[in-house]
């Protein structure tokens, strides 16, 4: 990202800020927040961020470097189609939800 | 009679004669069974006569000896797969239940469940080979119920089945558990006035279409190997059957034939699989069919579930807080739809409190599988009938409280994220404004009650394209199999787009080497997501003539339009004439060459469905039987492409529901062993028990979609339960919190009413 100031431009390192809404299960590994905010420009990052400052909440929602077949994401309203690779805006809010499947 | 609009479409809206139609009232039509092949072997499957079952030992070498016997493989003929859950298709599942539910390992776990396979050189002789396979079984207690399964000291199914809460030492049958909180419901329940709690239990109940399951396997010796079958989905057996047997992928094509009914019991494999590796084994082709009973003994229905729900309002009728708990039927392998119930139980609703607690529980029944919105029915039967309590409590109208609490866009979903554009409120309303809900209902015994329903609706991958022909017309190749006129629906928008008539475009389903990826025809995707494919690949082909006509008339293709199905210069004037698509396809060889649209797509704004319903009874008082007087459905479609076939689902779920509501249940007996194996014990409703179901199609378009559509295959089977229960006791005064609500099961509680009041009148003396 480019920020402007004092007449020069810089890059800024990694600081967009997503909400996560925590899974109610999960809230006992985030001091019973149910929101939380991380970094990260896509989901792998955000979840990389959440690993950083809630040890073991990865394990429920990564594995073998991919989101968990069984969680579905949720990004700003709409269902994330690409797992950790899932872009993520500033001020997005994600939720991971169970995935589902019809009939 | 549907209530859409063209809105400007000339195609969409309108009611064509579905492409497939002549060959389908002629018979041509290929259903699996028709399939048949030189040299054909037939493949039956051995079942386990136990619920639940240790399998010491099979012996096969008397039935190898039969003449005819081709070859009899059992579960040491797979391969082991990891116990973990894996992406297949888009379905998340573990594959070692997979393959076990397909050939059981060391254990039976249902009663049916697949033990061996034999291919034999008729029909006759593989079931007689059947019987000469001697199988030494160690039979065990069978756990029949979510109580039985979740009691401490329960007999375990799966050794080696561990859940997050207990840990990795504890054994169980509780699979997973689920929890979902908003708020706080202990202070929301402080603020109502009334409050409703009751415990509900539904019964297993099975898709009931009416084609069985079939499958021919054909492997080559070069290592390929080619499904016929009838399935949901071409591309996920291509993917369950690979991972199965430990193929590529790419070796695999499989060809979907018509199919007769699935409802989301066929978007997995049973047959597949054995029928390959019999092929493998014989060097034949190798067909296989059920039987009506082993599809009912043996493929996936939905689960049997316990539901507590707890809802309390104000006075005025606002709902401010709602406790649930859900236990679902897995069948013997983990898998219930009871996330869905979970998440579907509440979502109608706004209430600032809630908290929703969900367990996936194995029981000795078969592995259940999706069903029209898989979960929901059961869980809109608990909310429903509490809500509509609740109202009663409160002195207010049925559809009253659903308008004053109802969703709407920007309104919390269960799972947390608003709802966008949703349509529940207009379903709510065009019942109340409807004819039917203004009626007067008379005479005795008789009953009105409504409810609504939710269901997510998915998205997922579809491929598509579109060939244009010298002649002007067009084919249209897709991958989604046709359920309920998707394709005459996909080519009305091909139609559509390209401003070419309907019997112009010609659809076809093709195989999986013959198309991009494209998920099943289930969780109302198709229209939605197919469609969205379909469109694009049109516009692909606009892309394309537009660069055609812009070379006729040394014009950049940013000059020329295409409105109306017709090709013209963006300036006006001159003596170029504009061009329908007709008249420049004969000059495609001379402009570049064919023109292929494509276009695939991974579609993310998905809208969800919501239907109202409102169902009129008559119950006999002396033998407890409902008899449906009038139902009429609401339900909200996004953009109705072709409104009979959308009035076609609305109808065929509510009639399921219907069922499900009064007659449908898996019977077993004390042993597991499940005594209603025919449709004539199973009972599912006819022509004969239904009225014609009245239907009011809503249309509010999904955000995004460029036409708008959303799912309508599902919603319509999530209310009717409720409804059916409501109205009873809106009829007789008995609250009915079991299903199916069956005579004998209604004439008890009318008789243990009709008790209570005389004993309370012989008090009163």
């Amino acid at each position: 990202m480019k920020l402007e100031g004092a007449g020069l431009t810089r890059v800024r390192p990694f600081v967009l800020m997503a909400t996560v809404v925590i899974p109610a299960l999960l809230r006992k590994l985030t001091n019973g927040q149910d929101r939380v905010t991380a970094s990260g420009r896509n989901l792998g990052q955000v979840v990389a961020d959440l690993e950083r400052q809630f040890p073991g909440l990865r394990e429920h929602l990564v594995e073998d470097d991919e989101l968990k077949p069984s969680v579905a994401v949720s990004i700003d309203g709409e269902m994330g189609m690409a797992g950790v690779l899932e872009p993520v805006r500033e001020n997005s809010e994600i939720f991971f939800i169970p995935a589902i499947g019809g009939g | 009679m549907a209530a859409s609009t063209t809105n400007g479409f000339k195609v969409i809206g309108t009611r064509p004669i579905r492409h497939d139609g002549v060959d389908k009232v002629t018979g041509r039509a290929k259903y699996g069974a028709d399939y048949a092949f030189p040299g054909m072997l037939h493949g039956k499957v051995l079942r386990s006569p136990h619920a639940h079952a240790n399998i010491k030992s099979i012996k096969i070498d008397k039935a190898l000896a039969l003449p005819g016997v081709k070859a009899i493989v059992t579960a040491d003929d797979l391969p082991k797969l990891p116990d973990k859950m894996e992406a297949a298709g888009e379905q998340a599942i573990n594959l070692n239940h997979l393959s076990m539910n397909i050939l059981a390992r060391g254990k039976a776990l249902y009663d049916g469940h697949a033990i061996a396979a034999v291919a034999a050189t008729s029909s006759h002789i593989a079931d007689e080979a059947l019987r000469l396979i001697e199988v030494e079984y160690e039979p065990l207690a069978p756990v029949m119920t979510v109580e039985d399964g979740m009691k401490p000291g329960a007999t375990i199914l799966l050794p080696t089945l561990r859940n997050k809460e207990d840990g990795p030492d504890k054994e169980t049958n509780v699979a997973a558990h689920l929890q979902f909180k908003r708020g706080d419901v202990a202070e929301g329940f402080k603020q109502a006035d009334y409050v409703v709690e009751r415990e509900f239990k539904t019964a297993m109940v099975h898709q009931g279409y009416i084609e069985p399951h079939n499958a021919i396997g054909i492997y080559n010796a070069d290592g390929h190997a080619t499904i016929y079958c009838s399935t949901q989905g071409s591309f996920v057996v291509r993917s369950l059957s690979a991972a199965v047997l430990g193929i590529s992928e790419g070796k695999i094509k499989v060809v979907p034939a018509e199919i007769g009914g699935g409802f989301g019991g066929k978007t997995t494999v049973y047959l597949e699989p054995l029928a390959v590796l019999l092929s493998q084994k014989t060097g034949h082709p190798v067909k296989m069919t059920m039987t009506r009973a082993e599809v009912l003994r043996a493929t996936g229905p939905t689960s049997g579930s316990t539901i507590r729900c707890k809802m309390g309002a104000t006075k005025d009728g606002k709902l401010v807080a709602a406790q649930c708990w859900l236990a679902y039927e897995a069948g013997g392998f983990p898998g219930s739809p009871v996330g869905a119930g979970a998440m579907t139980i509440l979502a109608p609703y706004n209430i600032p409190n809630i908290l929703v607690d969900a367990y996936d529980v194995v029981v000795n029944r078969p592995k259940t599988a999706a069903y029209r919105a898989p979960g929901a029915s059961n869980a809109a039967m608990a909310s429903e009938t509490v809500l509509d309590e609740l109202a009663e409590k409160c002195g207010i109208d049925p559809l009253d409280i659903r308008l004053i609490n109802g969703s709407h866009e920007g309104t919390p979903q269960t799972v947390g994220p608003p709802f966008k554009r949703i349509g529940l409120i207009e379903t709510i309303e065009a019942i109340k404004n409807g004819e039917h809900y203004k009626s007067r209902l008379t005479g005795p015994n008789r009953g009105r009650g409504v409810a609504s329903g939710f269901w997510f609706n998915v998205g997922l991958q579809s491929s598509a394209t579109i060939n244009i022909h010298t002649d002007g017309t067009v084919s249209l190749v897709i991958g989604s199999v046709d359920i309920g006129g998707t394709r005459a629906a996909q080519a009305m928008i091909a139609a559509e787009v390209l401003g070419v008539d309907v019997n112009d475009v010609r659809p076809t389903i093709a195989d999986t080497d013959s198309i991009g990826h494209t998920d099943v025809t289930g969780g109302s995707r198709t229209c939605f997501a197919t469609g969205w494919a379909v469109y694009e690949a049109a516009q692909d082909c606009i892309r394309q003539l537009k660069e055609r006509a812009a070379k006729l008339w040394e014009k950049k293709p940013d000059e020329v339009v295409f409105e109306n199905g017709m090709l013209s210069p963006a300036q006006p004037g001159g003596d170029l004439k504009p061009m329908s698509i007709k008249q420049i396809a004969p000059r495609l060889a001379r402009t570049g060459g064919p023109i292929v649209g494509r276009a695939t797509i991974n579609a993310r704004a998905v809208g969800p469905a919501f239907a109202t319903i409102c169902v009129d009874v008559e119950v006999d008082p002396d033998t407890g039987k409902t008899q449906i007087l009038r139902a009429t459905i609401a339900q909200d479609v996004g953009k109705a492409i072709h409104p009979a076939y959308v009035e076609g689902q609305m109808q065929g779920g509510t009639a399921q529901g219907i069922g499900w509501a009064l007659n449908e249940e898996y019977f077993y007996d004390d042993r597991g062993i499940l005594r209603n194996t025919g449709l004539l014990d199973y009972r599912m409703p006819t022509c004969l028990d239904l009225p014609p179901i009245e239907t009011l199609i809503v249309e509010v378009p999904t955000p995004g979609h460029p036409l708008g559509i959303r799912g309508v295959g599902e919603v319509s089977i999530v209310p009717p339960p409720a409804a059916v229960a409501n109205a009873i006791y809106h009829a007789v005064g008995v609250r009915m919190t079991e299903l199916p609500m069956s005579p004998s099961r209604l004439l008890k509680a009318i008789l243990k009413k009709r008790a209570a009041g005389e004993t309370q009148a012989a008090a009163a003396d």
